[in-house]
């Protein structure tokens, strides 16, 4: 029982990165309708600003996680107006394979020697890991810091799309791109808002994956890249909520799998889960099916 | 109008014909004047599969609609088949290869039909992801297949495979591929197929059952790929599970578009080029800026998708490959 429930709280601590990769997909798919494929690997590179900012100018963590956040949002920024922008009107696929390509450059071009080299490196922790012992139950401060950092995001995410008038803003577009743009609403720049926030917390995400799973490469987006626009799926794509819940059931998945079937298995039964959530309510757990109307 | 098109039409496939044969000759030719090295002739196969798999995925999604992230486990679940099953005749002649690839077909078409009965009632982007997820799933598969059948090897790859294709095989696969393509999409099931995509909603109401042909694009897709995967294995002679993941079959997906979707042309040529570009790089770039060539690589598809999103052929196809009615009218 003890370690079922140390399972789930691994399993917490992973949906929590997840989570905030998930919330930056859902954010962008819920605006512009794209699976916007590069954000697994501006996640990698918020991991990256972090671990220079730590190992290279010796700066405590949270001016390394702020650091990470503002750069990622800018790379958000930028890749949109340069790569999607010119495709607002373009087929949707042309978006996508367009996406895609901005995914493979970043993976390429930051393995290059000059950016971070194609190697592995060791994530360096900024404090000391101190292990707390609750009756059995081994909790680790990285544990808390990763879900405090994640939840407290997740809560200004919220506030914030919920309460401001930029928010607002977001949601009626996600709602209906045109009607938002003859009330007034600058179309552009809620867009790159979107992709700046989204990015910002891939980036914050980055380096809390790091701290928690310390090693990183060039390449270490794809997966999680891949998992968490998965999450997004699974708890109804373009919903905030559903989001979070996506991705603490894609963590807890894999650990579980991990733990009690075979850890080389892990990815199969989180996929699984989506084939099966998919099957049984097509729009998510949290969406709503719309009917089509001729 | 058509009585034109009576006298052409014949004279257009004789033309066709021989153009075909021409290039077979004079490709062989070269290579046994060793103009062509070997290391060469790996490379133009190897354009030859990624055809048939481009071709398999236009189907599915150029002319289908049914957009699909999980290409590469067909081409893996054939290529994994097909060399199991050489390996275990274990007969070195070259006509047990049809043996393979029929085993690869087949087997890639029935899962494709298990598996796509029921996700092919979701729509676009979560078909999209629904496949990404089946293709993970099988790719983990692959992994961990030595727990069941050890001489596949698992994660450590899969060795002693028979080196069975060689270029007339691929040629000749390559070329039935693209006829049977073409008439099929030429056909009242192509024009069904083609509603489908076009409007989903409309087919079903004029009468067209439309899960039956997403799911008869799917399966003869697949097994386009299930083919190409089993001249893959024989070409190679070595399998590994990382050949079939979630990029591979980004890669088809890319080579769909840039070609252009819905053009059987388009993918012929974009999969040449694709094939040629990735290799040609290697061997025309300095050793210095040599790590660079994947970063060309995506620089170039992002300008051709902003410049030219619908891809390099568009609709358009090349004049052999215009299907021209026969006059009914006397």
């Amino acid at each position: 029982m003890v370690y079922f429930v140390q399972q789930l709280i691994n399993g917490l601590q992973l949906g929590a990165v997840y989570a905030l990769i998930a919330l930056g997909y859902t954010l962008v798919y819920g605006i512009i309708r794209l699976i916007n494929f590069a954000h697994g690997d501006v996640f990698m590179i918020g991991a990256y600003l972090g671990f220079y900012a730590i190992t290279r100018f010796c700066l405590p963590f949270p001016i390394a996680l702020l650091i990470a956040m503002v750069g990622c949002a800018i790379i958000g920024i930028v890749i949109e107006k340069l790569a999607y922008k010119p495709l607002r009107n373009a087929p949707r696929i042309a978006c996508l394979i367009t996406a895609l390509g901005v995914s493979l450059f970043l993976e390429n071009f930051c393995s290059l020697k000059f950016m971070f080299g194609p190697n592995y490196l060791a994530y360096p922790r900024p404090f000391s890991v101190i292990n707390y012992n609750l009756s059995g139950l081994t909790i680790s401060n990285i544990q808390i810091i990763v879900l405090a950092v994640a939840v407290i995001l997740m809560i200004l995410l919220q506030v914030f799309v919920m309460k401001t008038k930029t928010g607002m803003a977001m949601r009626a577009v996600a709602f209906d791109k045109n009607t938002a743009q003859l009330m007034g609403i600058d179309i552009n720049y809620i867009i790159s808002i979107t992709f700046g926030i989204g990015s910002a917390l891939a980036g914050a995400g980055g380096v809390l994956f790091g701290i928690a799973y310390p090693q990183i490469h060039p390449f270490m987006g794809i997966m999680p890249g891949l998992k968490a626009f998965v999450a997004a799926v699974l708890g109804g794509i373009g919903i905030i909520p559903g989001a979070m819940l996506g991705a603490g059931i894609m963590g807890m998945a894999e650990v579980l799998t991990s733990a009690y079937v075979s850890s080389t298995l892990r990815d199969a039964i989180a996929f699984l889960v989506l084939l099966i959530v998919l099957l049984v309510k097509p729009a998510g757990l949290l969406g709503k099916s719309t009917i089509e109307k001729v | 109008m058509t009585s034109k098109f009576r006298i052409k039409r014949p004279i257009r496939k004789i033309k066709t014909i021989l153009f075909i044969l021409l290039l077979y000759i004079i490709i062989q030719l070269l290579m046994s004047f060793d103009i062509i090295n070997p290391y060469f002739q790996k490379i133009i196969c190897y354009a030859g599969i990624m055809i048939i798999s481009a071709l398999g995925l236009n189907l599915i999604y150029g002319f289908t609609g049914q957009f699909s992230l999980g290409h590469a486990a067909f081409f893996g679940i054939g290529a994994y088949a097909s060399a199991l099953i050489t390996r275990l005749i274990n007969i070195n002649h070259s006509l047990i290869l049809l043996v393979g690839l029929f085993i690869a077909a087949g087997l890639s078409g029935i899962i494709a039909f298990v598996i796509g009965l029921p996700i092919l009632r979701l729509r676009s982007d979560y078909l999209g992801i629904a496949t990404l997820g089946f293709g993970i799933i099988v790719k983990v598969l692959f992994d961990n297949a030595d727990a069941v059948i050890p001489i596949l090897g698992g994660s450590r790859g899969m060795l002693g495979i028979l080196p069975l294709t060689n270029f007339s095989w691929v040629y000749l696969f390559t070329i039935l591929s693209i006829i049977f393509l073409f008439n099929l999409i030429n056909s009242a099931i192509g024009r069904a197929l083609i509603s489908v995509r076009e409007d989903e909603i409309a087919a079903e109401a004029v009468g067209v059952n439309t899960t039956k042909y997403k799911t008869l694009g799917f399966v003869i897709g697949s097994i386009y790929a299930g083919i190409a995967g089993g001249l893959y294995a024989h070409l190679y002679a070595f399998l590994h599970p990382s050949n079939f993941d979630f990029l591979k079959s980004i890669d088809v997906l890319l080579i769909v578009v840039l070609g252009g979707m819905a053009s059987i042309s388009g993918s012929i040529v974009a999969a040449t080029l694709w094939v040629f570009l990735l290799e040609g790089l290697r061997v025309i770039l300095p050793e210095a800026i040599l790590d660079w060539r994947l970063v060309i690589y995506p620089l170039l598809l992002i300008l051709i998708m902003i410049f030219r999103p619908e891809g390099i052929f568009g609709k358009r196809e090349f004049k052999f490959l215009i299907y021209q009615e026969k006059s009914n009218v006397q």
